[in-house]
This record gives structure tokens, sequence and C-alpha cells, in this order.
């Protein structure tokens, strides 16, 4: 599970963004920060192995036909599974599931995270005090002991469960980040201006205040999709998942119940792993470009002589 | 005094969220779980166990909800959790005790050692702005922090206990011997958990180093580091006692909000080695189904993490008195 960090200490972007407007904004972040490029260099890779699967992938990810446990050679550049799959066929495979639920899981989690965390600003006064301390509740709980406690009452293993689950207990950090920075824009001129042409808050919100939190969204999009790849593949090793689904998690499941690392199969537990930590490390550097972003004071500066 | 008012007020909520979490959950649940239980445990368990259940989860119950729930509360309260099934006829609490001490030593101790490390290497990261630390550190612990914890674990039982032979393979002392208070003893638990705690410090440590940076940053704008400069103090001087000093209050806050992540990770390490804590109970729980043990573990770490926020919070209050002027 990653460590996330609560700062109060988001400050407003610099400039309003309307000239540039939104897409501007996020090609711009992407394009002129070395981070956010590797991020994405990466996430670009695995959605395209994702599409590709069926190319890519050297055999049927759940054919049984090959020997157990071999280890990785020409034919099986990975070795096999313990009943005798092809590892590098499951991990191409896998990739679709992997990706599928962070990026589910990530959007629902940011959606909530909008709502609660812009309202709790706009709003003010005791709508404010109740909406921040239940944020905070659910940033506090531990949300794995929940997330298994849930899980296990469902007894439905299904994806959408999964993505719930991860969503439910996912949506807390953003929301805590979006109501500080809401809070800081709330008395600014343009929107001053915007009440004083008498527009409606939804409008005010969503066509004023929203469009100049775009860096600070996104950044929450990927926290929020790299906390759902860990959470999913934690869920997942412990047997929470579909063990019959093809994912990284799920690879990781049947793994260890084999006892692969005792067995001498290491790659087994090393591959998806690492896919795992590759797909979350994109996340993690594309979350982290976009706070720098929002919050011009964390860029890196040159060293002064 | 009204931040600490607001505080309680934080901790006090929580707590009784966590605790209405279980009381609505089995009872919200589709497919009635404990009757499924029941029918499962039939003849497995003693006619008192599936008693016990049937008014943990309010089953045949002609009190109200309401009842119910007033009763629930008052057994929680007063440390009657139920009888576990998975250790049956062991009750919840005692099951707890067992695994209690060696979660909060394992997490405790891999908290404080992240938490000294990473606040002196993050002080250093914003003091030397753009300099080795600060070019090197951040963009190593982005991607560390994108690590399962266990598998990080996993990949460290790879090399260091399963290839190199240096450190056992799991559990937290040897089985052969019983606990007691001898040096030896001290030492086997020291080596069977050096692993385990090093796995959630180098996957914590991050958080501490990124936070202490940013916070740091803001510090070293501030005017009296300007004039411990003007008056020519020594730069370590300037940067222990002056901004890293103010820096730490935030950052301790912060991450102790934080602490219920690192709870979540130290349950799958656990899990990965063995360990005989509160997280491997839990992977227990899950196997046999044992929901009373399951919630009860929510509740205790929950009120772990609750109460070292607290703890940080009072210190907060104690020593900032402006969160005591502000409110």
């Amino acid at each position: 599970m990653a460590v996330r960090v609560v700062t109060d200490q988001v400050s407003v972007e610099t400039a309003v963004v309307s000239r540039r407007g939104i897409a501007g904004t996020i090609a711009r972040g992407l394009t002129a920060n070395r981070k956010a490029m590797a991020g994405l260099v990466l996430f670009g890779l695995f959605l395209v192995v994702a599409i590709l699967a069926p190319v890519i992938a050297p055999y049927d990810p759940h054919a049984l036909q090959f020997g157990q446990m071999v280890q990785p050679s020409g034919a099986h550049l990975l070795g096999t599974t313990g009943t005798g799959q092809d590892i590098f066929s499951q991990l191409v495979f896998g990739t679709r599931e992997s990706l599928l639920i962070a990026l589910a899981a990530g959007l629902g989690a940011t959606v909530i995270s909008v709502v609660v965390g812009v309202s709790a600003a706009y709003m003010g006064g005791l709508w404010d005090h109740i909406l921040n301390l239940f944020t905070d509740v659910f940033l506090v709980l531990p949300t794995l002991p929940l997330m298994i406690i849930v899980g296990t009452y469902l007894n439905n293993r299904g994806l959408l469960v999964l993505v719930a689950v991860i969503v439910i207990t996912g949506w807390s950090y953003g929301a805590r980040q979006l109501r500080s920075q809401a809070l800081s824009l709330r008395n600014r001129e343009f929107l001053e201006a915007a009440r004083a042409r008498g527009e409606r808050s939804l409008y005010i919100i969503v066509f004023e205040v929203l469009p100049n939190m775009t860096s600070l969204i996104v950044a929450i999009f990927f926290g929020a999709a790299l906390y759902a790849v860990l959470a999913a593949a934690g869920l997942q090793f412990i047997g929470l998942g579909d063990p019959n689904s093809l994912s990284w998690g799920t690879m990781l499941y049947w793994a260890q119940a084999n006892g692969a690392l005792l067995a001498g199969s290491p790659v087994w537990v090393l591959a998806p792993g690492f896919c795992i930590a590759a797909l979350g490390a994109a996340f993690a550097l594309i979350n982290y470009a976009f706070d720098e972003i929002s919050n011009p004071a964390l860029r890196p500066v040159r060293r002064r002589k | 005094m009204s931040y600490l008012v607001r505080r309680l007020e934080f901790f006090v909520i929580t707590l009784w969220a966590a605790l209405t979490i279980n009381f609505i959950l089995p009872r919200i649940m589709p497919g009635n779980p404990a009757q499924a239980m029941i029918v499962r445990f039939h003849g497995r368990v003693s006619p008192e166990a599936v008693k016990a259940i049937e008014v943990a989860f309010g089953l045949h119950s002609h009190e109200s909800i309401f009842q119910q729930y007033l009763e629930y509360l008052r057994n929680t309260l007063t440390g009657n959790f139920g009888t576990s099934v998975t250790f049956f006829p062991v009750p919840v609490g005692d099951v707890i005790k067992q695994g209690l001490p060696w979660t909060l030593g394992l997490v405790g101790m891999a908290t404080i050692i992240a938490f000294v490390l990473g606040t002196l290497l993050g002080m250093l990261s914003a003091w030397r702005r753009g300099g080795f630390f600060d070019a090197v550190l951040p963009p190593v612990f982005i991607v560390i922090s994108a690590f399962p914890y266990f598998w990080l674990g996993l990949l460290v039982l790879l090399a260091f206990a399963l290839t190199l032979g240096w450190f056992p393979l799991g559990f937290a002392y040897d089985l052969t011997d019983s606990i007691n208070l001898s040096w030896s003893f001290v030492g086997q638990v020291i080596w069977h958990g050096f692993l385990p705690a090093l796995t959630i410090v180098v996957t914590s440590i991050g958080g501490w180093i990124l936070t202490m940076r940013n916070t740091m940053i803001t510090t070293l704008a501030e005017d009296y580091v300007k004039m411990a400069r003007a008056k020519g103090l020594s730069p370590i001087r300037i940067m222990l006692m002056y901004a890293g000093r103010n820096a730490i209050l935030p950052n301790l806050t912060g991450f102790a909000m934080s602490l219920g992540f690192v709870i979540s990770g130290a349950i799958l390490v656990e899990i990965v080695f063995n360990y005989p804590g509160l997280g491997f109970t839990l992977l227990q729980a899950v196997h046999s189904e044992d929901y009373a043990l399951m919630q009860t573990l929510f509740l205790m770490l929950t009120s772990a993490v609750l109460v070292a926020v607290l703890a940080a919070d009072l210190l907060t209050a104690l020593l900032d008195p402006r969160t005591r002027e502000q409110g």
C-alpha cells in the first residue's frame, strides 16, 4: 500500500487557466516535466500491451498444456506456473484487468473526491464541518481491514465489487486536497465577478472553480489509480479476488499458494510484482508531476551559485 | 482550547463510525452471511457458539434494531467481543491479546526508524535545494512508494533469507523456543523482525521525506530564517534549530493521519513473513470466515491509529502555542 501523506499546504495555481484551456494545461504539464514524461511513456506502454494482448502473448494464458514450473527458456520466456500455464502470456493478458481496475476505481474515487471536497469548501459553515469530518474519518480508518471485511461478507469476488470497495475506501485523500485548494480559491476576484453577474452556484463551480483546479484533479486521479493498483493487488494476493480471473494480483496469489519461492520458481513471483510496481510507478510519477504543477513552490529549482 | 475540543470530537466520531460500521455491515449485506456461517459451522462448534453468533448478528432476535445496537455497543466497550470460530473456544479478546504486542512492536519500531531517518533526509533535501539528495531522493521514493508492500517483502525474503541465508524465513522467534525475557530470546526477536521491519521502513520512509521536504521549503522562506542567516549563525544550526524544528510539527500530524495506510501495508508484510501479529491473525480469520475476529481486528487497528493521531494532536497543542490560540 502506498504511503500517502496528508498536508494542508496546497496553494493555488498561479495563473488562471482560462486563456490556455484545460487541455493546454495538461499537455503543457506533461511535456514540460521529465517525471511526467517517464510516467506517461510507461503508462502508454501498458496500454498498448493491454490492447494488443492477443498479438503479443505467444500462448493461451489459460492453457494447461505445458510442463509444471518449467524454468524460463526460449519457448517460455518467463517459465510456467505450477499448473503448467505460460507465465509471460498470463502477464500480458493480466495487464487488461489490472489496468481496468486502476482506471475505473481511480475515476470513481476522483468523482467522489471532487463532489465532497469542492462542495465542502463552497458551502462552508456547518456543511463544511460535517463533510470535512466525514472525509477525515475515512482518511484515518485502516482501509485494508475494512476492504477485507466488506470483501469477505459480500462473498462475491467479481470485478465490480472489487472496484466498488476500492472506490469507497480511496476517495478521502483527494477530497481533502481539493477542499483546501477550493477554499483558497473561494474569495478570488474572478469568482466574485461571477457571483456579481448573478451566476448560479452550480455554474460557478463547474465553469469557474473546477477549470482552475484541473492539474490538482488530474494529480488526484493518478494518485487514486495508484492506490487502486496497490489495493487490488493486496486484496487479490490474500485471495479476495476472483481466483479464476487473470490479473497480476491473482497471479501472485497462485504463486504464493503454490509456494513458488520455496519451490525454486522465483520468476512467478517477481514478474507480476514487477508489473504492479511499474504501473504504480507510472501513476505515481504523473501524480507527482501534477502536484508540482498545482503547487509551484515544489518545483525543482536550478541551483544558485 | 477549541483545537483540542475539535480533535477530541474527531477522535470520538471516528471511533463511533468504526463501531457502527461493524454493527451495520453484517446486517445490510445481501445473502445473510450469518445464516450461511451458522449452517457451515453446524456440528463443528458447540451450540453456545452458534448462540453467540446469533446474538452478534441479530438473528432470531425479537429485540428492535436499536436495542441490538445498544447491546452491541455495551458488549464491545466492555471488551466482550464474542468467541472466535477459528480458535474456538478462545474468546476474540484473548486471540487479539496474543497478536497485539507483535504488531505494535513491529509497526511501532519501523515507524520510529522511518520517522527519524525520513525527517533528517527530508530536511537535508530541502536545505540543499537542487543538490544531490534533492535530485535523487524524491524520484527514487516516488517509485518505491508504488511498490506493493507485500511484494517488496517477498523480494527481501528471496534475497536475504532464501538466497543469502542471513535471516530466517519467517515467524517472530524460533518456534522451538518459548517466550521468555533472556538476552538470547530478545536477540532472536530482533533477528526475526529485521526483514519485516526493513520492508515497512523502506516503503513508508518516502512519505516522511517528501512531506518534510515540502514543509521545510515553506519554512525556509520565513523571515526568521533570513534573520538567522543575517546573524551569521552556522548553517547546521539554522537547518536543525530554525527551519527544521518548525517544519517537524505539521509533518507529524500529517503523517499520524496516514498511519492507517502504514498499518494496511504492515498487515500484508506480516502475512508474507508469517509474523504472528494481528495482520496474520486477520488472514486466518478471513480463511475461516471468522467475522467476530475480523471485525474486532478492524476495531483494534482503527483504535491504534486513532491513539497515534490523538498523541500527535496533543503534542502539537503542547508545543505550538498558535494552535491553542487560534483554535
